[in-house]
């Protein structure tokens, strides 16, 4: 088998936010969260990804503010190295390599120059974790070996929330089942109190996290059944004590205290934030209505901000307990995606389950969530252990103007409720509207369900198997006798069909709707949808079919099935025999709709490889041996914006569409090529310098006069405004590019233009003095646009991003706001940049 | 084992009353507790919390308050007198009138000089504590509503007081309140009632911490009079604090039955800087607590659910000990039924009255753990009730069912019972020897011939009972010149011996034929809870409150072979580890070696012939042994045969017939009993 150095399997798009705790920056108007392999900025304000910091080729496994400087911050990540970077340039500054993977990292004021991490315990496999401190160097090389270690703690938990520092970083708190361990820095020495397993209620003592006082010596702990304990007095061996403070009814999720130590926040899986008044615990107070449960709390330092992660994926910035100001949302992962995950056809949004009961669209380009679709239209209600209704099937025709969604609810194992609903796209207000809900349309689960992709065909159909043994064919028919001629269609079933009384497991329509297969047990019934003929039967004994699909463009003459007991068959339609079989334990097969191409992910020995290929060509495209541990049961090609020119022979599957899938642990992959990331590199490289600034409309205009800088001397900031403009430069470009009727005069321009060209020697003052004369009058000129122009700079900060990275032409209204900000003086901007 | 016919007796509605007040002696750790009916009990918290003494209740005369000057023990109560009890006596040894209307509480300075009494009227009254009484000295300034709690300041130079929506602080020297503390109301409709301050307590460093029935506890700096925090610990009401010897801790029990701690920490390791900080909360009461003790070690409750609670503080004992474990004394430890083995009647014992049942007959024969049909049920034949005011302290029933004797602590009464066919008379016998008062134990001898009451200085008094006179046969007096009383008296089968135990912890046996001491049992360190004779062997067997076991021959005045080889092998574990005293000890004539015992949570036969139980064995083996076969069941079994079957048992007795009486008391049928508990809000409800 071929390595293929240049594709890798890497999480782009989608990836949790909400796996490790969030870092506030101290001025509050950032937050850091772990995201896949890299530490997503998001401006607390606008709720934007300002920019993400890459780097690292490992998941990152925590953040921490650096804290001799707050503009710093570490991450580290199982690949082995912790690194620090400047935020708010996204600069990586140095990269410290440990050498084994880190779990999570402590920082403490107390400790100038050490950092602590969790790391396994390096004999006993990844069961033990220990806590140690390692020392960083001081030095000026990027790469820094550091392999200074010290434990701290023998046995922790790998869960960052189970350890926290105290007061002062005097001591340390770790929590692991239910022991809580007191480790005192000063005496080197530790005390550890423990639970008993279970008391006799029967609630559950293990402890969940663990928070410090920030000025007291008081530790918060959550337990398992909800309980929140304050110990004190834990000094000692034996005079200690603890409080105990009970509202949460399931675990305790996360705990915080306010940066001051009056409040103590809590969370769990009742998604309500609770306050509670330190010392005054019989007050409380609560946020309810968060989403979803909690999962980790952070404060920002000066108290202002609450920021709760849940486990949907988002995080809620929270403005002083009270109101929700932003919510910042990742792909949802449930606890399990049921649906197929699909590919919207009006949005290009990758569809699969959302929040409970909805179905999710969201953005892989933009790495965005964009909305939920209510599917079941019913209130969640945050319990374990009750059974709701799930969406279960979706589907979307071609064209996307049709989706078909199933949802059950499963009682015991007697009652199954089943609902069918068909949701029309509605152009005007963008997205689905109910068309029609079947009630149980099939007596027993529904198997698989197909629209047929027909480009052609007047009228639309969906074909759902269910384990009742019938197929059901569901056909939109126009009522006739209803005045409103509008609203008037809906769906009715228009065929039912069975094989022998065998369970049909999945359906598939050939590309051009003129054919239906339908796999019962062994056997492959192929149908003609027009006239509900059986025209023929292809099998392969002994085996279930599982996955049906027909080949596509110039492959449409096959169609290949892959049965359960690791077998892959592919039939030829136009001689109704078997063309070539293989031995795969195929666990999903996948056709790309923009090529002939099929990808099947076949789980071998505890891991899925993946193969590409055509269903008439004998050699795979592609191949790759463990794409990721455990089975692979979902997976999507997503259309390209714009084709890839890729030469590559391996990578060529890659350029029309882009292969997605989820992982056992809900983590969504993709494969890259070298080209595409190198692309990606470059555009990152290019965001940073835009976002140097803090995010203000003011900034934006001004990131971009300093973008002009770039090649120049960073260091002198000062005299570099003050050089002419590079021959070719972006600003030039931009009044070449801008339309004519809306420039000002030619004279006006060709002074200025000509003025670019100049090498200046003279004194800088002099040529702001210059411009701002200009100015001047250009403003004389259209004072009213002027003020149309700057009294929107709020709504357009959002646009105003894409704009930059799409690089298109500035609007008008932005280009006199760039002579604006030049006339203004920036001598303390530059000052204040510059340190 | 053996087989038994077991009459499992429930139709004795024995049911204590709430717990009104605790007071704890911290020099000899004796816990006085008050029940609402007045009775007064003494519980022994070095001998294993045993419950050496009861001084019973008086109708109008409950106990709001008890107090500790020394050894000498006040008790005050809404009749508004003050009374001091005779603990060698067990009654009360003289009331004095505060005259100031209901006295709701008393407290005595740390000197032990002065009592303060806070009456219904407003005044403190405090009084002088002399040898022999008490002296009325003088009133403190008269406040508006009641004085409902007291603290004095530990020098004795200050008083706090609680009363309605206010907290005055007296100068003790002067009498004049020097400071006003205005507690707040409740919220919401509660505005409107007036608040009580339940509780108070006067710290050293002149903090004040006051419980009211707004369900706050509130810390007050008594320097200047101002309110320092307020803990909303309940709903309902805080009705009882408590500190701790060293004033680290309080507790406070409030009206749902929970027990709130709060601790005096400094916020930061190093800091000196301390505050009271709200930790713990204990719930072990389903109903109100009204008294509370801190006893260095253990937090010690009482309340509506008549249950007395020690709560062992983990932080103070050594864990998995004897110490760390809680306790929940809910049954007397001396015996409230007496058997008449050969007529099958049984006596129960009330405060109020006495009630004569007869046993029913079962049918049939069937296997073990089969309930047989009952052919006759039990019949109760007499419920007598007392005469005057003071409630029955004693009782018993000859055992031929013949005589039948209560007392009270003013006079002991007799009564014959007859018995013709289906008519029962019952007649008091008129005359008794002047020698018969203030008895503290009765007992009958097996011959009916006999009755025996304990009475003042652990003497023994016997009467000769005759169908027509009662006479006075002899005092026997103890050589120890104990002035303790007895609480156990029994007789041995053949009438030759009597054994007294009293609270001294000395057991003394008198020869019945000579009318002399016998001997005196090696005085143990624990008192002893059951004591019998062996009718065949005549050793006796004596049961103590640390749960150990001696065996002593009384032909050879000494501890026989079996009791050195229990005592050199030492006591299981297990059994030493069960937390309520044996409370009957009885024979099975037909095998001398088997010794018959009980406590409130299991029955017992001790098998002399087996070999006692290793350590490391099983103690309760019953079962285990069912399941093997005959052949190795001899290698397993030992000693100690344990049958659980029988629960929260008040008295095991063994029939002439061989038949078993089992009187059970279901602690649910007694918290049946009981008033609904506050309201609470459950969660899910």
């Amino acid at each position: 088998m071929v390595e293929h150095g240049d594709v890798r399997v890497v999480h782009r798009g989608g990836s949790k936010i909400n796996f490790r705790e969030p870092v506030i920056s101290n001025d509050s108007s950032f937050l850091l969260c772990a995201s896949g392999d890299c530490v997503k900025v998001f401006s607390t304000a606008t709720e934007e990804c300002v920019h993400d910091l890459r780097g690292h080729s490992g998941l990152v496994t925590g953040v921490r503010l650096r804290p001799s400087n707050h503009l710093q911050v570490y991450s580290c990540s199982l690949d082995g190295t912790v690194r620090l970077w400047d935020f708010t340039d996204g600069i990586l500054i140095k990269t410290y390599v440990i050498g084994y993977p880190i779990y999570s990292i402590y920082t403490s004021a107390n400790h100038e120059g050490v950092i602590f991490i969790v790391t396994a315990k390096s004999d006993q496999g990844s069961e033990l974790f220990q806590l140690v401190a390692v020392q960083l160097r001081q030095c000026a090389e990027q790469v820094v070996e550091a392999r200074e270690f010290s434990a701290v703690l023998p046995d922790v938990t790998s869960k960052p929330a189970a350890i926290d520092f105290g007061r002062g970083g005097e001591y340390i708190a770790s929590v692991k089942a239910q022991q809580l361990e007191v480790f005192f820095f000063k005496k080197q020495k530790s005390y550890r109190f423990f639970l008993r397993e279970d008391n006799k209620k029967g609630g559950k003592n293990t402890f969940t996290c663990v928070v410090c006082h920030p000025k007291d010596d008081c530790i918060a702990t959550g337990h398992e059944d909800g309980k929140i304990r304050l110990w004190r007095n834990f000094n000692q061996k034996k005079e200690y004590t603890y409080s105990t403070m009970h509202w949460h009814h399931g675990a305790v999720g996360s705990l915080c205290f306010t940066p001051e130590g009056t409040n103590l926040l809590s969370g769990g899986v009742e998604s309500v934030l609770v306050q509670w008044r330190y010392n005054q615990e019989s007050e409380k107070d609560f946020l309810p209505r968060l989403g979803a449960a909690i999962t980790h709390i952070v404060v920002s330092p000066d108290g202002a901000l609450f920021c709760t992660s849940h486990s949907d994926n988002k995080i809620t910035i929270i403005q002083s307990c009270v109101k929700v100001s932003a919510v910042i949302q990742g792909l949802v992962n449930g606890d399990g995606v049921r649906t197929d995950l699909m590919v919207d056809p009006h949005s290009k949004a990758m569809v699969l389950n959302g929040k409970p009961g909805h179905l999710q669209f969201y953005s892989l380009q933009r790495d965005k969530l964009l909305y939920n679709l209510d599917i079941v239209q019913q209130e969640y209600i945050h319990e374990e252990g009750l059974q709701q209704f799930e969406v279960v099937k979706a589907a979307f025709t071609s064209s996307g103007d049709w989706l078909a969604t199933v949802e059950e609810r499963q009682q015991k194992s007697a009652d199954l409720e089943l609902n069918l609903k068909l949701w029309a796209f509605d152009e005007q207000t963008q997205s689905f509207v109910l068309n029609t809900t079947i009630s149980a349309p099939h007596e027993a689960r529904i198997t698989a369900m197909c629209f047929c992709h027909a480009a052609g065909s007047q009228t639309t159909m969906l074909v759902s198997t269910s384990k009742d043994g019938h197929f059901k064919a569901w056909q939109l028919a126009e009522a006739a006798h209803t005045q409103d001629e509008g609203s008037s269609s809906s769906w009715s079933c228009d065929f039912v069909g069975s094989y022998h009384g065998l369970v049909p497991e999945s359906c598939c329509f050939s590309a051009d709707g003129s054919l239906l297969a339908v796999s019962f047990q062994e056997v492959v019934t192929v149908w003609s949808p027009s006239s509900w003929e059986l025209l023929t039967t292809l099998s392969q004994p002994p085996g279930a079919i599982r996955h049906l699909c027909f080949g596509r463009l110039s492959c449409s003459k096959y169609l290949l099935g892959a049965t359960d007991n690791s077998l892959l068959c592919c039939w030829n339609l136009l001689t109704c025999s078997l063309e070539w079989s293989t031995a795969m334990a195929t666990s999903l097969l996948l056709v790309d709709p923009l090529s002939e191409n099929i990808a099947a992910f076949c789980y071998q020995a505890g891991s899925t490889d993946l193969f590409v290929f055509k269903p008439n060509e004998p050699r795979p495209l592609f191949s790759q041996k463990a794409v990721c541990s455990g089975k692979v049961n979902r997976a999507v090609f997503a259309p390209r914006e714009e084709m890839l020119e890729s030469c590559e022979e391996s990578s060529q599957w890659l350029n029309r569409s882009q292969l997605y899938f989820l992982t056992p642990y809900m983590d969504l992959m993709t494969f890259s090529t070298k080209a595409e990331e190198d692309k990606l590199m470059a555009s990152s490289k290019q965001l940073v310098i835009d976002d140097s600034i803090a995010m203000t409309p003011f900034s934006l205009l001004l990131g971009k006069h300093r973008q002009q800088q770039e090649n120049q001397d960073p260091l002198s900031v000062l005299s570099a405004e003050r050089s002419p403009l590079p021959q070719g430069s972006a600003a030039i470009k931009e009044l070449l590019q801008t339309p004519a009727h809306v420039l000002p005069s030619t004279s006006f321009l060709c002074s200025l233009f000509v003025q670019s060209l100049l090498i200046s020697v003279t004194d800088s003052r002099e040529e702001d003095k210059h411009v701002e004369e200009e100015m001047e009058s250009d403003k004389e000129n259209s004072d009213e646009e002027m003020e149309s122009g700057t009294s929107r700079p709020e709504a357009g900060s959002v646009v105003d991003q894409y704009v930059h990275a799409a690089d298109r032409p500035l609007t008008k209204a932005q280009i006199r706001e760039v002579r604006r900000v030049k006339k203004l003086d920036q001598g303390w901007m530059s000052n204040i940049l510059d340190t | 084992m053996g087989e038994f016919t077991v009459h499992r007796v429930r139709f004795f509605d024995h049911t204590p009353a709430a717990v009104r007040a605790l007071a704890f002696h911290g020099g000899s750790e004796r816990l006085a507790l008050a029940r609402a009916d007045g009775a007064v009990e003494l519980f022994n918290f070095n001998d294993n919390y045993f419950q050496e003494k009861v001084i019973p209740g008086q109708d109008g005369r409950t106990v709001e308050a008890l107090c500790w000057v020394g050894q000498r023990l006040f008790a005050a109560g809404l009749n508004g007198e003050i009374t001091e009890y005779d603990l060698e006596n067990l009654k009360p040894s003289y009331t004095v009138e505060a005259y100031g209307g209901p006295v709701w509480t008393i407290s005595a300075n740390s000197q032990g000089s002065l009592l303060a009494a806070g009456c219904e009227d407003g005044t403190v009254k405090m009084f002088e504590i002399l040898e022999k009484k008490i002296q009325f000295q003088r009133n403190l300034d008269r406040q508006k509503g009641r004085i409902v709690s007291l603290s004095w300041h530990p020098t004795g130079s200050l008083i706090a007081a609680g009363l309605m929506d206010m907290i005055r602080i007296f100068d003790a020297e002067t009498g004049r309140a020097t400071h006003r503390l205005l507690v707040d109301r409740g919220v919401g409709t509660s505005k409107s009632q007036e608040v009580v301050v339940w509780s108070v307590l006067f710290l050293s460093d002149q903090t004040i911490i006051s419980g009211d029935s707004a369900g706050k506890v509130q810390i007050w700096d008594g320097h200047t009079g101002t309110l320092v925090r307020t803990h909303l610990v309940s709903k309902w009401d805080v009705l009882a604090l408590a500190v701790s010897k060293e004033e680290d801790s309080v507790i406070a029990g409030t009206s749902e039955g929970t027990i709130i701690q709060f601790q005096f920490l400094s916020s930061t390791v190093a800091q000196q800087e301390k505050e009271w900080i709200r930790t713990r909360t204990f719930k072990n009461h389903s109903h109100d607590v009204r008294a509370l003790v801190h006893t260095e070690t253990a937090v010690v409750s009482g309340g509506m659910d008549t249950q007395l609670v020690v709560r062992p503080l983990l932080d103070k004992v050594e864990k998995n000990t004897m110490e760390s474990s809680l306790r929940k004394i809910a049954f007397p430890h001396r015996s409230l039924v007496c058997c008449a083995k050969k007529a099958g009647l049984l006596l129960f014992q009330f405060p109020e009255h006495l009630e004569l049942w007869r046993l029913g007959e079962g049918e049939g024969h069937g296997r073990a753990g089969d309930s047989l049909p009952v052919k006759r049920k039990p019949e109760k034949l007499i419920h007598l009730k007392r005469k005057g005011d003071d409630q029955i302290c004693c009782s018993a029933l000859s055992p031929c069912g013949g005589w039948m004797s209560y007392s009270t602590v003013s006079s002991v009464r007799l009564y014959r019972i007859q018995y013709d066919d289906n008519n029962i008379s019952i007649t008091k016998v008129s005359k008794l020897p002047k020698s018969l008062c203030s008895v503290h134990r009765l007992c009958f001898s097996p011959d009916s011939s006999k009755l025996f009451a304990a009475s003042s200085h652990s003497s023994v008094v016997v009467v000769a009972l005759n169908q027509s006179e009662c006479k006075h046969l002899s005092t026997l007096k103890p050589k120890s010149g104990s002035r303790q009383p007895v609480h156990l008296l029994v007789a041995s089968e053949d009438g030759k011996w009597l054994a007294a135990a009293n609270t001294a912890c000395e057991v003394h046996v008198y020869n019945l034929h000579t009318m002399k001491l016998h001997c005196t049992v090696p005085v143990f360190r624990s008192c002893p809870t059951a004591i019998g004779i062996n009718p065949v062997t005549s050793n006796l067997v004596s049961v103590h409150a640390d749960q150990q076991i001696f065996e002593f021959s009384l032909g050879q005045k000494e501890y026989t072979e079996w009791s050195r080889k229990l005592q050199k092998q030492g006591l299981h574990s297990l059994w030493l580890q069960r937390d309520t005293p044996v409370t009957h000890v009885t024979f099975n004539p037909r095998n001398p070696a088997h010794i018959l015992l009980h406590d409130t949570f299991m029955f017992c036969i001790i098998d002399q012939s087996l070999p006692l139980p290793e350590a490391k064995s099983p103690l309760y083996n019953q079962m285990m042994l069912r399941s093997l076969p005959e052949a190795e069941r001899v290698q397993h079994s030992h000693a100690f045969k344990i049958s659980k079957n029988f629960q929260h048992l008040l008295c095991v007795s063994l029939l002439e017939d061989l038949s078993l009486v089992v009187v059970e008391r279901p602690l649910l049928d007694i918290m049946s009993q009981l008033p609904a508990p506050v309201r609470q809000k459950k969660f899910a409800t």
